[in-house]
């Protein structure tokens, strides 16, 4: 049974469709949900936690309609909104304790569970510090943490990485993989940017202006080429081998530092192998190459 | 045996990532997280669980409204006077400015900080609705309110039988001074409600309070100086002149339902107007806090 499953899902606006006979199902794993500014990714989270009512067409959340089961499907999902959300005032373990009960938790298990979970988040010393002297980053993951610390069957992020640097971006999505795969909690993430999404999802949905434009695994999007990648330590070692291989009768191109080499068969590691111990090269590594999803898609 | 032997000392020496937990604990229905919420609003009325700044406010006040009704007390049991110096319902005319401060400085804590730091969302993403989210902050104000008002009263009767009063006369007066601490406790968080909830401004809703409360009962003291020049029992006007502000309503509609405690009697129309125009008010205040949640609850 699908996590979500949506039906001819529709939201109308006075002014826009948000979103547009939207049927699209979300398994187990991490699910990326793709689409530029107003593409209807918040939209969409919302009415699957039955808290805007959908104009036509259904949603079914880990197997409750959300429109007359909104609170048993609140009750098993855990929301990280887009944007912010936390009282200044008030520290984060407060904070993750009080929301812990708000989600039915008893008073102590609610206390353990949130000291948990910040600590999987990587919020620690200042956890007992009032949260409006905390950076973008440190936000964030208090609001990740609240979105776990009722241990949810499936969790919805809004853009977690909104506002975050490069280094806070990558440790961000690091932690919604382990999420989707050491928690065993299935993950349903938005960005704007499909490239971010690549190395963590399992599945990817794109959304534009309301409507499915594409749904379909990773594996599908990024599918072998046939072409391997090879890189050696130095570049004009790079360039010997490339030549190496054209003699041999390989096709075969510089690409960066990388030797980009089309495969013919099993033959095609081989040759490899042996034009780089005969050039004595450095070998950085070898691998098949994959498109970028950006490649793939250019949204 | 050998787990015995070298459990412990494994466990205190060596600090376990002990990984993602899964809870598997119990799951309190919506009626025990309502009580919670409860619970914890009715803390942050008195700053307990806030900052040390937060708790000034709202303790000061507690003790200006305590510390005369010990002086009272101190001073009828020392002198021996016939009967008390002060009746409840007096006592609770008296002291109506120290109650709207307190009302105008809890009731935007209670009910804009979720809405201007956006924090409602990750309530209403939880199993509360948003009814019961705004009726748990009212219940919480009630109760602050009925704290703040009845334990002077609660303080002048356990004084007023030391001082070996009436214990009937006393027992009446304390009841008639209860009951009129509910009904204002009620309707004073409908209506400091429903101002907090309308702007996020904390400022701006603290003014308005205060505004709404002092002008409304000025607005009484002079139409019924008016109407009604010369003291004595007031006629049919002045009389209605009374539903004009929340404490001189509260203080006819108490003495129509116990018959006795106020200054004058109503006739029964003039008790059935008071009551209906009181429980208006109420459901009009409630309403309107539940429609602004559920505008915040879509948008
Ligand atoms: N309450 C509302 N009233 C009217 N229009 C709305 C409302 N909420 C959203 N919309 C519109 O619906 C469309 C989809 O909005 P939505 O917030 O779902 O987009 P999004 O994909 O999350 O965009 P972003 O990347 O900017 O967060 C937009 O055109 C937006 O203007
Ligand atoms: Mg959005």
């Amino acid at each position: 049974m699908p996590v979500i499953a949506t039906a001819s899902l529709s939201k109308r606006y006075p002014r826009v469709t948000a979103l547009d006979e939207l049927t699209v199902e979300v398994g187990s794993g991490v699910t990326g949900l793709v689409g530029a500014n107003g593409a209807g990714k918040s939209t969409l989270l919302k009415i699957l936690l039955g808290l805007i009512a959908p104009t036509a067409g259904s949603a079914i959340v880990l197997g409750h309609d959300v429109v007359t089961g909104g609170e048993a499907v609140r009750a098993l999902v855990g929301y990280m909104p887009e944007h912010d959300c936390l009282p200044p005032d008030v520290s984060a373990t407060e904070f993750a304790v009080h929301l812990a009960q708000m989600s039915g938790l008893p008073a102590t298990a609610a206390r353990e569970r949130a000291a948990d979970v910040l600590r999987h988040v990587g919020l620690d010393e200042a956890r007992y510090r009032p949260m409006g002297g905390y950076s973008t980053g440190m936000k964030q993951r208090v609001k990740l943490a609240q979105a776990l610390v009722h241990d949810p069957k499936l969790v919805l992020l809004d853009e977690p990485t909104n506002g975050l640097d490069p280094a806070g971006r990558d440790e961000m999505l690091t932690l919604v993989r382990r999420i989707g795969t050491e928690f065993g909690i299935p993950v349903l993430i938005t960005s704007h940017l499909l490239g971010e999404l690549e190395h963590v999802c399992d599945h990817i949905v794109i959304l534009d202006g309301g409507r499915l434009l594409r749904s379909e695994s990773k594996a599908a999007l990024t599918g072998e080429t046939g072409v391997l990648a090879v890189e050696v330590r130095d570049l004009s070692g790079r360039d010997r081998l490339a030549a190496a291989l054209e003699r041999a009768g390989a096709r075969a191109r510089p690409d960066g530092p990388l030797i980009l080499v089309e495969i013919t068969g099993e033959e095609t590691f081989d040759l490899v192998r042996d034009a780089v111990a005969d050039l004595g090269l450095g070998l950085v590594r070898i691998e098949p190459h994959r498109h970028r999803l950006e490649e793939v898609f250019s949204v | 045996m050998s787990d015995q032997q070298f459990g412990p000392q494994q466990r205190a020496g060596v600090i376990h990532d002990i990984g993602y937990r899964n809870y598997d604990g119990p799951r309190l229905g919506r009626f025990s997280i309502w009580q919670a919420l409860v619970v914890s609003s009715l803390r942050h009325a008195y700053g307990l669980g806030r900052s040390g700044k937060s708790k000034v406010m709202p303790i000061l006040l507690l003790a200006v409204m305590v510390v005369p009704v010990a002086i009272i007390v101190g001073i009828e049991t020392a002198l021996k006077f016939d009967k008390p110096p002060l009746t409840p319902v007096q006592y609770i005319s008296f002291l109506q400015a120290v109650i709207a401060l307190y009302l105008a400085s809890q009731a935007p804590q209670l009910f804009s900080c979720d809405l201007r730091y956006r924090s409602i969302v990750l309530y209403l993403a939880r199993p509360l609705r948003r009814t019961d989210y705004a009726l748990a902050k009212l219940t919480a104000l009630v109760f602050a309110l009925m704290i703040l008002i009845g334990l002077p009263l609660v303080i002048l009767y356990a004084g007023a039988l030391l001082a070996k009063f009436d214990f009937t006369d006393m027992s009446k007066e304390f009841l008639s001074g209860i009951v009129a601490a509910l009904l204002l406790s009620i309707l004073l968080a409908a209506i400091g409600g429903l101002i907090s909830a309308a702007t996020p401004r904390r400022g701006f809703a603290v003014a308005a309070i205060i505004a709404v409360l002092i002008v409304s009962f000025t607005a009484v003291v002079t139409t019924t100086a008016i109407l009604n020049p010369e003291a004595g029992d007031p006629g049919t006007s002045a009389r209605y002149a009374n539903l004009g502000s929340p404490f001189t309503l509260v203080e006819v509609l108490q003495s129509f339902i116990l018959r006795g405690g106020g200054a004058w009697k109503p006739t029964t129309s003039q008790g059935l107007v008071f009551a209906g125009v009181y429980v208006l008010l109420v459901a009009v205040c409630v309403w309107g806090v539940n429609a602004r949640y559920a505008k915040v609850a879509r948008g």
